[in-house]
């Protein structure tokens, strides 16, 4: 691949021990299990999939906010490197200003009782990034302005604020330490569709101008669509599908990718019910099937795919995928 | 014509608060029609959510309902004017008998502390004439009809045992179970993934069949609008703005916020276009534009006019209406024989 990578990840896995045992065996949550991916520096990386496939626990993972059981994260920004399974205290110190989190929950996200600036300024604060109150005023006012916030807001309390407008006041909290890396969790999933579209582009806006490394996770794959350049696909813990953003959408491969573009509700009113729907739920990560951990729901699956684990191959340039039938899917129409 | 089920009518709702007294809903009107399903869209804080907890009047100590303010609800008993009713007891009647609503959050809508059984059978003898055991029968079914396995063990799990699909499709089961004539669904599908989302969908449409009944369908997406309303509603700032069948509304929106909702939307098939929010944020209600709510966002605003005065409702087809200015000069230029 031509772009570095930012974080790179090899056979990464997060284990959960659910204290009980069944039947003398101890059960473990699988949340993150052999996973390896590559996310390009300067990219606007989505991660997808269904509710419990892990991508919550990924991008905690890479944070060093989830306890990492087995495998590797590495870190390089071009000015720093870390090895986050390994990262010591002092490095862990400067690791928290390269790389944040957004929240999900604009509401939930922000302290009622501080005011804008002053929630924008925490990060700043905590971490003894300013030396004066005025250069703090100084930087909070400057991510202000790039979040379309302005003076009078940075006095107000956040209650005072739509959805949207909270949305912002979290962006700029996450970006006033001038990261390098972003996750972006389900950061537009609360917002109504046209907040969400003027937070999307605020986000792009705001990578291109930062040189921001961002990893976008959603479970809405038209949003993933219009704004990331690469996608990857997640299923129980693992990574099914790899592609850049226009191949995946056009072409994917994996049945589980179909499955869930297919599910998406069409906007023609005379197009109902076509959708090739997925049936049942995602299987518990404490007990994993057999075989490719799709089978279960699969409708291509055969009897092999019950027993053998599908390797990990590529299928165009950049385009990688976890199925042996991914071949014969390609025939079929995309949707 | 049939009688249309449910009735309102000039509804204001207002709110007492510490900055004083707020509109959220000002002078709508609207029917749904028995069997009908009337998507109502509109962006957060549009007042989508007080306008269905006034249908039950579910909506908080502090709320008032101006004086002309209708609801009018057909029953097999005859009319009921809900707005008027005051007792406990009638509005018992009301509120998951002949109306039964479910939230975006399910837990909201199960007590933690008994079963989901319980709790269900409890609904259906306030409701109904069932002895205990038909309507712990009926319940059983009701779950095994909304597509959870082994409904009989499940009867007697907690709400938190569940997933969140079956959390959503038990509280569907328990909110159809009294057979209601209207179902009220508050953003039902907004926090769930596609693929049950999709599950969802089809289960209602299915239980619109089998049941006859009227929804009132709540969300801000209108891909699920497209694949379940009959109508659509759109509501801007307590108003609205906009109704007809659901095929005008998303393919021939009259209204420049509709029209803007509609554009918002990433689309999968126009991936090369930018997503084009509606600009700027929805005012506060402390703050209501004057003359058209809409017009400190609106592309197509006539200076003079539209912060003037408020746009009356224009009638454009069989059923399809906007309240809008310019609206209203595109259909009078064209029926308006020149000088
Ligand atoms: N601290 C924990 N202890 C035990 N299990 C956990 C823990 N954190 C996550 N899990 C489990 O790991 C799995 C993956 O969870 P995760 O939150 O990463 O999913 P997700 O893809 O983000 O889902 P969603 O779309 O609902 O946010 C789930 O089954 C979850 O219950
Ligand atoms: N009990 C209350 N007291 C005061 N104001 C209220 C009360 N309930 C609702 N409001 C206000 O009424 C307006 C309409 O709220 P509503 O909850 O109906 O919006 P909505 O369209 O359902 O939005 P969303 O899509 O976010 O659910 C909002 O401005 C809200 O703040
Ligand atoms: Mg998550
Ligand atoms: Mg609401």
């Amino acid at each position: 691949m031509s772009t570095p990578s930012h974080i790179s990840i090899r056979n990464l896995s997060v284990h959960y021990g659910l204290g009980h045992k069944v039947l003398g065996e101890r059960l473990v949550v699988k949340a993150i299990d052999d996973v390896s991916l590559d996310i390009p520096k300067g990219s606007f990386f989505g991660l997808v999939g269904e509710s419990g496939s892990g991508k919550t626990t990924l991008g905690r993972a890479i944070l060093k906010a989830a306890p990492i059981t087995s495998g590797h994260v590495r870190y390089n920004d071009g000015e720093a490197e870390f090895d986050i399974a390994n990262i010591g205290k002092a490095e862990l110190k400067d690791y928290r200003k390269r790389a944040q989190l957004i929240f999900q929950d604009p509401y939930a996200a922000l302290s009622p009782r501080m005011t804008v600036r002053d929630i924008i300024a925490e990060p700043l604060e905590v971490m003894g990034l300013t030396s004066s109150r005025d250069e703090t005023d100084e930087r909070v006012r400057e991510i202000a302005a790039k979040c379309r916030l302005n003076l009078e807001h940075l006095r107000r309390f956040p209650h005072a604020f739509s959805g949207g407008q909270r949305q912002r006041i979290s962006i700029a909290r996450a970006l006033v330490c001038q990261p390098k890396f972003i996750v972006a969790d389900e950061s537009v999933a609360a917002l109504d569709v046209s907040i969400q579209a003027d937070i999307l582009n605020l986000l792009r806006t705001l990578q291109e101008d930062m040189d921001i490394t961002f990893l976008f996770i959603s479970h809405d794959l038209s949003v993933v669509a219009h704004t990331c350049d690469q996608v990857a696909v997640m299923y129980l813990g693992s990574i099914v599908e790899t592609a850049p953003s226009r191949e995946l959408f056009s072409t994917p491969r994996h049945p589980y990718t179909k499955a869930l573009l297919s599910a998406i509700p069409s906007l023609d009113p005379d197009d109902r019910g076509r959708a090739q729907k997925l049936e049942g739920e995602i299987p518990s990560p404490a007990n994993v099937p057999s075989g490719c951990r799709f089978h279960t729901r699969c409708p291509i699956a055969k009897d092999n795919c019950r027993v053998d684990a599908p390797a990990w191959r590529e299928l165009a340039p950049e385009h990688m995928v976890a199925c042996h039938y991914a071949d014969e899917t390609v025939a079929a129409a995309p949707l | 014509m049939t009688q249309p089920l449910i009735s309102v009518e000039n509804l204001s709702i207002k709110f007492h608060t510490d900055e004083g007294l707020i509109t959220a809903v000002d002078k709508i009107s609207f029917d749904i029609a028995p069997g009908e399903v009337l998507g109502l869209v509109g962006e957060s804080g549009s007042g989508k959510s007080v306008t269905a907890k006034a249908l039950m009047q579910l909506n908080s100590s502090n709320t008032v309902y101006t004086d002309d303010s209708r609801i009018t609800l057909q029953t097999d008993d005859g009319t009921i004017d809900i707005l008027e009713l005051k007792k406990a007891k009638e509005l018992n009647l009301i509120r998951g008998g002949a109306i039964s609503m479910i939230f975006q959050e399910p837990m909201a809508s199960f007590a933690p502390a008994i079963t989901v059984g319980k709790q269900m059978v409890e609904q259906l003898m306030l409701h109904s004439s069932m002895t205990k055991k038909e309507a712990r029968e009926h319940a059983i079914d009701m779950l095994d009809r909304v597509g959870i396995s082994d409904a009989a063990r499940r009867f007697d799990q907690h709400a938190f045992e569940f997933s969140g699909g079956m959390r959503q499709r038990a509280m569907i089961a328990m909110a159809l179970s009294t057979k209601p004539k209207l179902l009220i669904a508050d953003e039902p599908t907004t926090a769930l993934d596609v693929t049950i989302q999709a599950q969802v969908i089809d289960l209602m449409k299915d239980l619109v069949e089998e049941f006859g009944m009227a929804i009132l369908f709540i969300t801000h997406d209108l891909g699920v609008i497209a694949q379940t309303a009959d109508r659509v509603a759109v509501m801007y700032l307590g108003e609205l703005v906009e109704t007809g069948s659901v095929r005008q509304v998303i393919r021939e929106p009259a209204h420049p916020y509709t029209q803007g909702l509609l554009n918002a939307l990433p689309k999968l098939e126009k991936l090369d276009e930018p997503l084009t929010p509606v600009p700027g944020d929805i005012p506060s209600p402390l703050e209501r534009p004057s003359g058209c709510v809409f017009h400190t966002r609106c592309s197509q605003f006539i200076e003079g006019t539209c912060d003037a005065s408020i746009p009356s409702v224009t009638a454009l087809a069989d059923g399809h209406a906007a309240a809008c200015f310019v609206v209203d000069q595109a259909v009078r230029g064209k029926t308006e024989v020149p000088a």
